[in-house]
């Protein structure tokens, strides 16, 4: 018999509450199976169960907070016999257990296939202060239930602040900024070269299958990450571990405010079609408010981008215990001077912020480089 | 499929990607990026979506006549028509 430990939610948060019990007691459970379903600031998280065997019983009930590393549920293994009694509920602080998380399998079930009902943080937290049981709510399969939805059954009309996400962003840039001596590099680079590759490998392809540009950003620093691996790990404890995978996390915005920066997995291992169907996959459901809790503990470096309606450059924090992030401006036609013309070319300022007690600006710089270098030959990314 | 219905086909996709923004606070012939503050991949999530719904391939090179909402509509109800 083992307990199943809630695992780490990432820098930021230490506890969740539990909103979905997926399995029932006496149900087989895989390795990488999602089991349940937590709601955090940063919305809701699937929490993947890390070993064969059948459910025994859940030590807590739905609705419960409960935190980093406390049991959730316990597990039998083939040869267990049933217990009798579910042992006692006993929330462990965070601070005197740690949870032990062997890794779990890279392949994720795309959630859209799960047969439950999903819902929006905002409309789950909207039905609770309304009272309202959401399991009344009539949807197709497959259908998110949306604040919009909630609202309808109540005719509740403002919208709550977000202020939980602000909050739980706000202590994680405060405590990056009090601990991390960030140094700041910035570096124009020409995007004409992948830019055009995108158009190009578009123009026969259906739209499920096309590229973006970021895509390409994400593998030119996975690349160069390969010769620079300072950029790339943890800083814990007074020490740099250096990760000898990319879990590359994606900055990305929250509709209505809030962000949250999620990891595409082994990003140096996939080739470009691959790395966008798994963007695609996690951009989906950081919209639909719910992604697994090992993408937000696990990045080693993230990548922020302005996207094609932004302004020219922006400087980045640092999500701790990362030591880099790597920030690309809106792209946009300037004049660039080359072979002693003025040519118009499709730009972009590539930023760096680093942490100072693991790099310095020289091989910041030459971080910089490579991601550009890398960009300037798309085809072979 | 009636303008009506391609319209409203239109208006129900973009409500899954934007379900903050209601048709009437846009502008219906301006950048539907800015109007539902959509990104590129949002953008590419309407593409597909509607690409399917109309049975139609939605080229890259056709994105300029799809910038706005009404842009969008006479594109697919051209290609659909």
């Amino acid at each position: 018999m083992s307990q199943f430990l809630m695992p780490s939610l990432g820098a930021d948060m230490e506890a969740g509450t539990l909103v979905e019990q997926l399995i029932a007691p006496g149900e087989a459970v895989k390795r990488g199976d999602v089991i349940a379903a937590v709601e955090t600031q940063k919305g809701v998280i699937e929490i993947e169960v890390f070993e064969d065997g059948i459910l025994d019983g859940w030590l807590v009930e739905i609705g419960t907070e409960v935190p980093v590393g406390a049991p959730l549920a316990s597990i039998r293994g083939e040869g267990d016999t049933a217990s009798e009694v579910p042992a006692e509920p006993k929330p462990i602080p965070p601070d005197t257990q740690k949870p032990v998380i062997a890794a779990p399998p890279v392949v994720h079930v795309p959630s859209q296939t799960a047969s439950h009902k999903r819902i929006t943080p905002a409309a789950r937290r909207l039905a609770r202060e309304k009272g309202i049981n959401l399991a009344e709510l009539k949807v197709a399969p497959g259908q998110t239930i949306s604040r919009a939805d909630v609202e309808k059954m109540e005719g509740a009309a403002k919208l709550a602040p977000l202020s939980d996400m602000r909050a739980a962003i706000g202590a994680v840039m405060s405590r990056s900024k009090r601990e991390i001596p960030h140094y700041y590099l910035s570096h124009t680079a020409d995007l004409t070269a992948a830019d055009d590759f995108v158009k190009q490998t578009n123009a026969g392809r259906e739209p499920p299958d096309r590229l973006l540009i970021s895509v390409l950003y994400v593998k030119a620093i996975a690349r160069a990450l390969k010769k620079y691996p300072e950029f790339n790990g943890h800083f814990i404890d007074g020490e740099f571990h250096q990760s000898d995978t990319v879990h590359l996390g994606l900055a990305t915005h929250i509709r209505g405010g809030g962000l949250v920066a999620p990891a595409l997995f082994d990003a140096q291992d996939q080739n470009v079609g691959s790395l966008m169907h798994a963007m695609r996959d996690l951009v989906a459901r950081v919209r639909a408010g719910r992604f697994r809790a090992r993408e937000l503990s696990d990045a080693t470096v993230t990548l922020t981008s302005l996207g094609e309606r932004g302004v020219d450059q922006l400087y980045g924090v640092i999500y701790p215990p990362q030591v880099a992030i790597v920030g690309i401006g809106t792209p946009r036609m300037q004049p660039m001077v080359q072979d002693g013309q003025v040519i118009a070319r499709l730009v972009a300022v590539l930023t760096l912020a680093a942490d100072h007690r693991v790099s310095d600006g020289h091989r910041g710089a030459l971080f910089l480089k490579a991601i550009d270098k890398h960009l300037q030959g798309p085809e072979s990314l | 499929m009636t303008p009506k219905e391609i319209e409203a086909a239109v208006i129900a996709e973009l409500h899954q990607i934007a379900p903050d923004i209601g048709m009437e606070d846009v502008d219906r012939s301006a950048d539907l990026r800015e109007e539902f503050d959509i990104d590129s991949m949002d953008f590419l999530n309407l593409v597909t979506a509607l690409g399917k719904a109309f049975g139609t391939e939605m080229p890259e090179a056709d994105y300029p006549q799809m910038r706005s909402f009404e842009g969008m509509v006479s594109y697919l109800q051209e290609q659909a028509g």
